[in-house]
């Protein structure tokens, strides 16, 4: 019974118990269990993938009106096992003059940046790898060191357009951190604390019912993190060859692939920790194992978000890119924070901590906002259709004199 | 809490197995058979001229830049945060003059055009 509740724990207790039984000491004991844990999670996350390729394929193909794959397994599922065996025996290519450490260093680098953030992922109130209490902080320091390896495996290709896709990764990554970080800011605010655990449990109302214009900033700047559709500028087929990855071939290539897909799920595992209440839930606190159904239901809802907007929306060019950053989503974030910190000290001070009030207050703040871009948005954009509908200046056909 | 640590500083010191080893495994299978032509740098069906590692653009430079003055500044919004609810009124008023300073920064960039892709 114990062990239907909640088996990850159950099996963790079991397993240091019968450690603590063949007299080895506590401390070791619990690293070995704790160097387990790490093991599952990242195995874990990596067969996560061999499901969400499939998963997005077949999701691109009903959007683009085809069948997707069909052929192997029942709707195709097990496709991307015959993939990964031909990628396997794909021969590996290393162009001259290419930086050999960093080269090959560099899809390694990329995963294991991903595979880094589902330490601090909650599945479960208690079947987490770990709380540290800098969470968040450790979410955007790991985000960067994925951003590394791509401009390493740009600059160490020796091809300049791998160099191009690596300095708009640059200019793209780095700076759509800032609006992230600061809609990041928003929860902490809100839960009094970093770690990610801690936040899933202050969630005793969703952060997105209360401030969702925090949680819009998170899902858009973090698509562009990612790096794809419609922000994959590093990659762009008819611009750059394929960017960063031109030079990699084989399994090499197949790990930025890889890459790729787990960090789109992994942010929308963080989308729904951090705004969408993680594993809270009805009964959620006394049967973990719903909590993590409850997780899982919420992370591919935000997943087959992602997958919709990748297939949707164009790509952006690079100026329409950085407006769309700087000009757009770092003002509101910053106006949102300051409106948020007031709203939230004004309510404490006050004395009112009814829920109720607390939500149509920070609700209606954020409508506010909403409401007043979208007015200076229109204001420009009649603007701008005014100025294209001054007359312009066209080649008009010489008067030919009057004949007298 | 150095327990959370330990499990962080163990997953650092085995994170690169799972990339690592399929990479490794990979090589092993698949065949070995180079020539001058397959290892030549990509260019569109033509030879690479030149340097391939050129100059690069100063807009980036620049954006890199405006980034730093942000995410160094944004690092010290952390802790006010976390501390939100046991702060005064004069602790959050000035954490709001220290987020309009930002706000300043942005747009004087935007006025000097830093902001503009030329």
């Amino acid at each position: 019974m114990e062990f239907l509740r909640d088996p990850i724990t159950f099996i963790g207790n079991w397993l240091e118990g019968l450690l603590l039984g063949w007299n080895i000491a506590p401390g070791v004991a619990s690293a070995l269990v704790q160097l387990l844990g790490a093991f599952v999670v990242g195995t874990f996350s990596l067969a996560l993938v061999i499901f969400t390729i499939w998963m997005e394929r077949k999701i691109y193909a009903r959007i683009q009106d085809r069948l997707g794959p069909n052929r192997v397994g029942p709707w195709g599922i097990f496709q991307t096992f015959p993939d990964m065996i031909k990628i396997f025996t794909k021969e590996y290519i290393t162009p001259d003059g290419a930086d050999k450490v960093v080269y090959n260093l560099a899809p390694i680098l990329t995963v294991s940046a991903v595979i880094l953030l589902w330490a601090v992922i909650p599945f479960a109130p208690k079947v987490v790898g770990t709380d540290v209490n800098v969470g968040v902080l450790y979410i955007v320091a790991i985000g960067a060191i994925g951003t590394l390896g791509i401009i390493m495996a740009g600059w160490s290709s020796n091809n300049k357009y791998a160099l191009f896709g690596a300095f708009r990764t640059v200019s793209q990554m780095v700076s759509y951190e800032v609006p992230m970080v600061l809609a990041l800011l928003v929860p902490v605010l809100l839960g009094h604390t970093m770690g990610i655990n801690s936040l899933v449990q202050a969630q005793s109302v969703w952060f997105v019912v209360l401030s969702p214009l925090a949680a819009l900033l998170f899902f858009l700047s973090s698509q562009a993190e990612i790096g794809r559709a419609p922000f994959d500028l590093l990659e762009a087929e008819s611009e750059l060859v394929a960017g960063y990855q031109t030079e990699y071939s084989g399994l090499k290539f197949g790990m930025f692939y890889v890459g790729e897909f787990l960090h789109a799920f992994t942010i929308s595992a963080l989308t729904a920790s951090i705004f969408l209440g993680g594993w809270r839930g009805p009964w959620a606190e006394q049967l973990p194992i719903l909590g993590v159904a409850y997780f899982f239901v919420k992370t591919f809802v935000v997943y087959f978000l992602v997958i919709v907007l990748r297939i949707t929306m164009p790509r952006l060019r690079i100026d329409q890119m950085l407006n769309f950053n700087w000009k757009f989503l770092t003002p509101i974030a910053l106006v949102l924070l300051i409106v948020t910190a007031l709203v939230e000290k004004i309510l404490q001070l006050l004395g009112q901590d009814s829920v109720l009030l607390r939500i149509s207050v920070h609700l209606g703040m954020n409508l506010l906002i909403i409401w007043g871009t979208v007015e200076i948005l229109r204001r420009m954009a009649r603007k701008e259709r005014q100025r294209v509908g001054e007359p312009r200046p066209v080649a008009i056909a010489p008067q030919t004199p009057a004949s007298d | 809490m150095l327990n959370d640590w330990l499990f962080i500083g163990l997953f650092f010191l085995i994170v690169a197995i799972f990339p690592g080893a399929p990479i490794l495994i990979a090589g092993l299978l698949a065949p070995k058979r180079t020539t001058p032509a397959k290892t030549q740098t990509y260019e569109c069906g033509m030879e690479t001229v030149g340097d391939t590692w050129i100059q690069f653009k100063v807009q980036y430079y620049v954006f890199a830049l405006t980034f730093l003055v942000f995410d160094v500044e944004l690092v010290f919004l952390f802790p006010w945060a976390v501390a939100f609810d046991k702060l005064p009124l004069v602790g959050v008023i000035s954490g709001i003059v220290f987020i309009l300073v930002l706000f300043g920064e942005l747009l004087a960039a935007w006025r000097k055009g830093v902001l503009e892709w030329v």
